[in-house]
């Protein structure tokens, strides 16, 4: 039995880019209020999670056609490599920094290096969440598992 | 301020994300793990060399300062740990490369066995609490999947009860954290032992120190001992040698640290406790090792006697005794190595690890047999191998101490009687598996054993060299017992801005 899911997948689209934009704020708003890498991470998660429920996992595949077991760890890559850049300055190993830069369109802007260990953040949280709902919604048999059972 | 005390964290972290991130390519993670571990090696010698010439090194991650921000600090008993631990790995890792099969290189060995030491890593350099709890959960994670890595029965029977045993550890850690943090306020070490000597070691702080006690006597297999024999017997022989080698060390190492820095005002509560708790691990590791027929457990009882005895020197508590625990404690790195590499040797010739199987191995693996007869002495303590400046500090130590409170003669018995446990469980698997007549002809053997030799060999001259060298080594490790018996240089180092 097809069940009718024309309602969800309507609606899917309309909210998806709700919660794409607020885990968006969530994300930017970080280091000084509630929110953060963590917080926007686990919403993109969530709104990745309802585009599965929604549709199903072959076509989000298609449409993201992205290794979440390799996003996950080229986000915590990215978050280590961060504080590690501070060792080459000098400076104690995580040490962020921050400065104000006049850009176009946005005006005066604070541009810190706890945003780009934040998006690595972020990333391993997607990555790890999908990896965790991607395993789950998987039967073994599917898998390329040497170790059949 | 001193940014090399993270690189022997830092680097299998990098390492093991690149390797994860290209997971395809084998030949790279292999070169890439190698690598890693050779410049963490240095890392740590480096470390080793520092310390001794210019003391405790600590790193304030972030630029916050001690009790506020989280320090690394190493001192010199973590500079030598971390200095055997990645002789170990290295060893481990070669000896992998030729045993561990194509299916587990392919499902992430090397980067959880990078993560591991990174884990394993931490746990010595932290300065802080919770810290410890993290880097604990990042070693015992990576271990988890190392033991469940190729999904056969044994493995994962075993493996669930590891993971229930030490989920239940973890959380009473979390549990002592969360009291210790409501009592005193502070969870950085140098911090906590400034506190508790200030309020003076109250009931309530004993207790906390005893949960604590509980839990890192479950990871170091000292009288809660019972998951080890069957979790490291149903391993692959390169992943139980890393096992064998390091996990129970780190419990060691917590217990050496927490109740010499911080809780070490009621001695007569918490170290008689843990004196009791050695002797019994160290019977009851013996009585294991002796009456079992397959090498594995015989192997993984002799590491269960190797912690009792390390703890019950350690706990006799004088700058002699603390020195001959901390010799004996990377001596028992080394060798428990080496002892598993040679084991898991055997048992790919044979194919199988059961005593009755094998006879005569001599004729056809001469090297393999006199390396195994090497590894046994030094585990014995026979006088020019590494075994024996532990053993005659911590025995002669424990007599003179046994003149104030009598108990400690029935540990030294207790210590001599499982050193002739080891010396008969080991010599049962040379007679029985090199002597005898040659059932095995070389096109009968279930493996080759090429390249499985040479790291056995590296970790031998390794054990050598700590026995042999002893006069070269003493200065290092006494300086390390002397930093762990007296708090005030430990603190010093790390608080010494603030206070």
């Amino acid at each position: 039995m097809r069940t009718n899911n024309l309602i969800l997948q309507t609606v899917t689209k309309i909210v998806i880019f709700i919660i794409m934009t607020f885990a968006f704020f969530l994300f930017i708003s970080g280091h000084n209020n509630p929110g953060g890498g963590f917080a926007g991470g686990m919403t993109t998660a969530a709104a990745l999670v309802l585009l599965y429920l929604a549709y199903d996992v072959k076509t989000v595949h298609e449409g993201i056609p992205v290794d979440f077991k390799t996003l996950s760890l080229l986000g915590v890559f990215i978050a280590v490599v961060t504080g590690t850049s501070s060792l080459v300055m000098g400076k104690p190993f995580l040490n962020q920094s921050f400065g104000y830069y006049t850009l176009p369109l946005l005006g005066e802007t604070e541009l810190t290096t706890a945003l780009l260990f934040d998006t690595g953040v972020a990333m391993a949280v997607v990555g790890m969440a999908l990896t965790i709902i991607d395993a789950i919604s998987k039967d073994i048999s599917e898998d390329n598992c040497p170790w059949k059972p | 301020m001193y940014n090399l005390v993270v690189l022997p964290l830092l680097i299998p972290v990098l390492c093991g994300l690149l390797m994860g991130i290209f997971r395809k390519s084998i030949a790279f993670q292999k070169c890439l793990s190698l690598l890693s571990l050779l410049l963490t090696g240095a890392a740590a010698f480096y470390l080793v060399q520092q310390v001794s010439a210019r003391g405790i090194q600590i790193l304030e991650l972030g630029g916050w300062q001690a009790p506020f921000g989280i320090v690394l600090v190493v001192d010199m008993l973590a500079a030598l740990l971390l200095a055997a631990a990645s002789l170990v790995s290295i060893a481990c890792l070669l000896f992998a490369f030729k045993s561990i099969g194509p299916e587990r290189e392919k499902y992430y060995f090397y980067p959880f066995l990078q993560f591991l030491i990174a884990g394993v890593n931490g746990c010595f350099l932290t300065g802080d609490l919770f810290n410890l709890y993290v880097c604990f959960e990042v070693m015992l994670v990576a271990s988890y999947v190392l033991l469940s890595l190729g999904g056969s029965k044994p493995q994962l029977s075993e493996g669930i009860k590891y993971v229930v045993i030490n989920v239940i550890s973890s959380t009473l850690f979390l549990i002592a954290i969360g009291y210790l943090y409501g009592v005193l306020g502070t969870l950085n070490m140098a911090h906590l032992s400034l506190r508790i000597a200030a309020i003076g070691q109250t009931g309530l702080v004993s207790v906390i120190a005893i949960l604590l006690l509980i839990v890192f006597s479950l990871k170091a297999a000292l009288f809660l001992y019972f998951w080890l024999p069957g979790a490291y017997g149903a391993l692959p022989p390169a992943i139980a040698t890393i096992f064998a080698a390091l996990l129970t060390k780190v419990g060691i190492y917590a217990i050496m640290r927490m109740f010499s820095l911080v809780f070490y005002h009621q001695p007569q509560i918490t170290h008689d406790l843990l004196a009791v708790m050695a002797v019994l691990t160290m019977l009851i590791g013996g009585i294991g090792a002796v009456v079992h027929g397959d090498i594995r457990n015989i192997a993984a009882y002799n590491v269960v006697i190797g912690v009792g005895f390390v703890v019950f020197g350690w706990t006799v508590f004088t700058p002699a005794a603390v020195t001959g625990a901390i010799y004996y404690l990377i001596h028992d790195m080394l060798m428990k190595a080496l002892l598993f590499m040679l084991v898991g040797t055997i048992i790919i010739i044979v194919g199988s690890s059961k005593l009755r199987d094998m006879s005569g191995m001599i004729t056809h693996h001469p090297l393999l047999g006199w390396l195994f007869l090497i590894s046994a002495l030094a585990l014995t303590g026979i006088p020019p191998l590494s075994g024996f400046v532990g053993k005659y500090l911590i025995i002669q130590e424990g007599l003179t101490r046994g003149a104030v409170h009598t108990g400690y003669y029935i540990g030294v018995a207790v210590g001599l009687l499982s050193t002739l446990m080891i010396l008969y469980s080991l010599i049962k698997i040379f007679v029985r598996g090199f002597w005898g007549e040659t059932t095995l002809s070389p096109d009968m053997e279930k493996g080759n054993t090429r390249g499985l030799i040479l790291p056995c060999i590296l970790l031998t001259a390794a054990g050598v060299f700590w026995g042999g060298g002893a006069e070269l080594i003493y200065p290092y490790v006494e300086m390390a017992a002397a930093s762990l018996l007296d708090p005030a240089i430990y603190i010093g180092a790390v608080l010494g801005e603030v206070i």
